[in-house]
């Protein structure tokens, strides 16, 4: 199981290893843990991270300091998907006027507000 | 509040990293699809090989028809070649609508051009055939490097490949302006093939060519190759549209594509080509080289030497007949057309070899006695038409030399590591690392490179630190939405400006909904006719993932677990794609994460378009090879009809079955024919053949 997991954390990374050389930019780490079917939040990418050692200059996450890192996250099932019904709670719980939607503001709003 | 806003965007970053993965895989699946098509080239070189080394002849039926593959196409002086392809007999009768020309060209024959491209009409072959004259005239006295400079036109718009695709060529013009004496062109090769108005491109870019010679520069393409264009629908495109003067115009096209330079430099600093450079580009070398000796770049096999030097003995200083080493009579006829020389009636293998390549290599001497050349030097054999030859001074370099340097202009690609290898992918040219571009860059005293060649999906990237900038100008190339294209701008600052467009109704339409939402829509698009694309190569390949899924299978449960199943697939088709990444979208139905391997195959074969009648490895066969037997079959066809006998099909199957070690019997290919009904008074329309198998339109 260990082995297949491996197999599919280097998978994901080498969609997005640009030049073949075994390293992503850092800021594509977010895209490739959550495109593994996890559901971090900023804090909890961040806070992964800072466990990876990252190349300067440049901002390089090399595949060796992330495999170990992930493959962790992947064994302990950490950053569950959000049940459908909490999300829609959410959506409700920020929809004050009942509308059905919300606008891109209001989230930004809501986001930089403490 | 807070808590809610950050769950949702919890939950929308992993809905965009999600689409922004599916996108990627996307690519991955075009491109690797894509490369792995010209391995073809490779597969073919190897059948040709196969030929002529290893396959035993069983009748002289078989040998004559097999050395016509080899001796293709008619070679010609320059002189002939205007007796030939002359328009001047060509009547353009009242009847015709379309736009006239007259020579020389004026910008108002432009404009009727473009207006008369955009609604769909065509132009007259004689006026086809004179536009390519008056080209050829024009592009002999124009170096092999041509020069540009900013200080004259004060910017200058470099396009990458066109492929074929107007609306791309008419969006350019439209955003950026028509050529002329304040805006000048460069167009970086690549104008013709996959794309089903080539010719109307060519049509364009000479008339402007001819127009505004000092503003407008052609640099030449790896598809601007006569060999290349019966592969990849050019040569097809011209013979559907001219169905009388096509033979003459695909002539004219094949010599005036020689003629087309190679490279552009624009103020001395930045060097235009059309793929890239290998360590050992030389533009001394390349400045004088004699381009229009190669006709086409690609060619067969390298002669092995021993069996060189006896032959030529041999055949020089005798006018008529030859006589192969085993001492019997071969006579081949002197004359520029290819007769089926009388093959040896020993079916020794090796002398059959012998006769062939002495068959070929006598056809290649009578073509240069009859241009008064001497020839001590053996030549390399190419199988496409002869390289027509000079009485110039001999340079100090080989012309194996000066063809290397051609290939790596027209087929390398950049690559991160550094060095400078073989491109076996492509089968041409090289890959080169940023080490190279740096040596080649300070030897000349250029700033960086523009090449194009390979797709991109912004329409352009660069690479090696900025020093390699690669241009592509044929936008949605893979698929509606796959891709951008993109052109860029050059002042005499030299810093690049990009204009990205993407010219394509359904696309815009596409990319609207992209502005309201999430654009789902555009990659769902694509992605679905990526994945079609992805599951017929699967299935042409049943035999072989039977076979890995079964070394899983050592119990023989018929199942196998998904890893297993990825290791599997990717030995088996080497597409180097991420196989569990795409597994949800291949394999729809487990059972406690085990798959049926034989019941998924099964579904992928119903998925194709079914021809019961034909056995399954038959199938598997065609779908395969598909492109290379469609090459195999121009080749035969040599008036271009579209059309070859029953008889000669039938030789080619046979040929190609007993290459690839299947058992075909004359029952099987008749039941072929038959079931597809494609039988025209005993000959086989070869196009209609391929269709039936051909079901991503898209797939080359």
């Amino acid at each position: 199981l260990v082995a297949e997991i491996e197999k599919k954390i280097t998978e994901a990374f080498e969609v997005f290893d640009r030049e073949s050389n075994k390293t992503v930019d850092v800021r594509e780490i977010g895209c490739i843990i959550r495109s593994l079917g996890c559901f971090p939040n900023e804090a909890e990418v961040q806070e992964l991270l800072s466990k990876i050692e990252v190349e300067e200059p440049g901002g390089f996450v090399h595949l060796e300091q992330f495999l170990p890192v992930m493959r962790e996250v992947l064994l302990e099932r950490r950053f569950r998907p959000i049940p459908e019904d909490v999300i829609l709670h959410a959506f409700e719980a920020l929809d004050e006027n009942k509308c059905g939607y919300i606008t891109k503001e209001d989230l930004v709003k809501h986001l930089t507000e403490e | 509040a807070f808590k809610a806003a950050v769950l949702i965007q919890q939950w929308y970053r992993r809905h965009v990293a999600r689409l922004e993965m599916r996108r990627r895989c996307t690519w991955r699946i075009f491109q690797s699809i894509e490369y792995s098509c010209e391995q073809d080239q490779i597969k073919l070189h190897n059948f040709f090989s196969y030929l002529m080394d290893q396959f035993t002849p069983s009748s002289s039926k078989e040998r004559d028809f097999i050395s016509r593959m080899f001796i293709s196409g008619e070679s010609y002086k320059e002189a002939e070649l205007e007796k030939y392809c002359d328009y001047e007999s060509i009547e353009v009768p009242d009847s015709y609508t379309g736009p006239h020309l007259s020579f020389p060209l004026l910008p108002d024959h432009a404009t009727a051009l473009l207006e008369a491209f955009q609604q769909k009409q065509q132009l007259h072959a004689r006026y086809i055939l004179n536009l390519l004259h008056e080209t050829r005239k024009h592009l002999k006295q124009l170096p092999n490097i041509s020069h540009v400079s900013t200080c004259y036109s004060e910017e200058v718009t470099v396009c990458g490949d066109l492929h074929g695709q107007l609306d791309d060529l008419f969006f350019i013009f439209y955003k950026n302006g028509l050529p002329s004496p304040s805006k000048s062109y460069v167009f970086n090769g690549d104008f013709v093939d996959r794309g089903k108005q080539s010719l109307e491109i060519l049509v364009i870019l000479f008339t402007f060519l001819l127009i505004y010679p000092k503003e407008v520069h052609l640099n030449r393409g790896n598809h601007e190759d006569h060999m290349v264009n019966l592969r990849y629908g050019f040569t097809k495109e011209v013979m559907q549209k001219y169905k009388v003067h096509g033979k003459k115009i695909l002539r004219m096209f094949q010599n005036v594509f020689c003629w087309l330079p190679l490279a552009t430099l624009i103020d001395q600093k930045v060097l235009i080509i059309h793929g890239g450079i290998s360590d050992t580009t030389d533009l001394d070398m390349l400045e004088k080289i004699q381009r229009d000796k190669f006709i086409s770049v690609l060619r067969l096999k390298k002669r092995k030497e021993s069996s060189r030097k006896p032959e030529i003995q041999a055949i020089n200083g005798k006018s008529e007949s030859g006589t192969d080493a085993a001492g019997n009579e071969a006579a081949p006829r002197l004359s520029l057309q290819p007769q089926s020389a009388q093959a040896p009636s020993t079916a020794n293998r090796l002398e059959f070899s012998r006769w062939l390549r002495q068959t070929v290599q006598e056809q290649i001497d009578t073509c240069r006695r009859l241009m008064d050349i001497s020839e001590s030097e053996p030549e390399e054999l190419t199988y496409s038409s002869m390289v027509s030859l000079k009485d110039v001074d001999e340079p100090c370099w080989t012309r194996q030399e000066e063809w290397k340097q051609i290939l790596d202009i027209l087929w390398s690609d950049p690559m991160p590591q550094e060095g400078c290898r073989e491109n076996k992918v492509r089968g041409g040219g090289c890959y080169f690392g940023p080490d190279v571009t740096e040596k080649f860059l300070e030897k000349y005293s250029l700033q960086f490179l523009i090449r194009s060649h390979e797709c991109k999906q912004e329409g352009y990237e660069f690479c090696h630190n900025r020093k390699v900038l690669t241009i592509f100008s044929a936008s949605n190339y893979y698929e509606i939405g796959s891709n951008r294209g993109a052109y860029v701008k050059l002042g005499p600052d030299l810093i690049p400006h990009f204009v990205q467009y993407q010219a394509n109704k359904t696309a815009h339409m596409l990319t609207m909904t992209q502005r309201q939402g999430f654009p789902v829509a555009l990659i769902s698009r694509v992605e679905e006719s990526a994945f079609r694309a992805l599951r017929e190569k699967l299935f042409a390949h049943t035999s072989a993932l039977i076979r890995a899924f079964k070394s899983y299978d050592r119990d023989n449960t018929g199942k196998i677990t998904l890893s297993n199943w990825a290791t599997a697939v990717e030995s088996v088709l080497r597409l180097g794609l991420p196989w569990r990444m795409l597994r949800p979208q291949l394999v729809r139905s487990t059972e406690d994460g085990m798959l049926e391997y034989k019941s998924w195959l099964d579904d992928l074969a119903m998925e194709q378009r079914s021809q019961e009648h034909i056995q399954s490895s038959l199938l598997e066969v065609i779908y395969r090879n598909r492109s290379n037997l469609e090459t195999i079959f121009r080749i035969i066809d040599r008036d271009h009809s579209g059309l070859i006998s029953f008889e000669e099909f039938q030789q080619t199957w046979k040929l190609f079955s007993s290459h690839m070690n299947i058992e075909l019997t004359d029952d099987g290919i008749n039941d072929l024919v038959r079931s597809i009904d494609f039988n025209k008074d005993g000959n086989i329309d070869f196009n209609e053949f391929l269709e039936a198998f051909r079901l991503v339109k898209q797939c080359p």
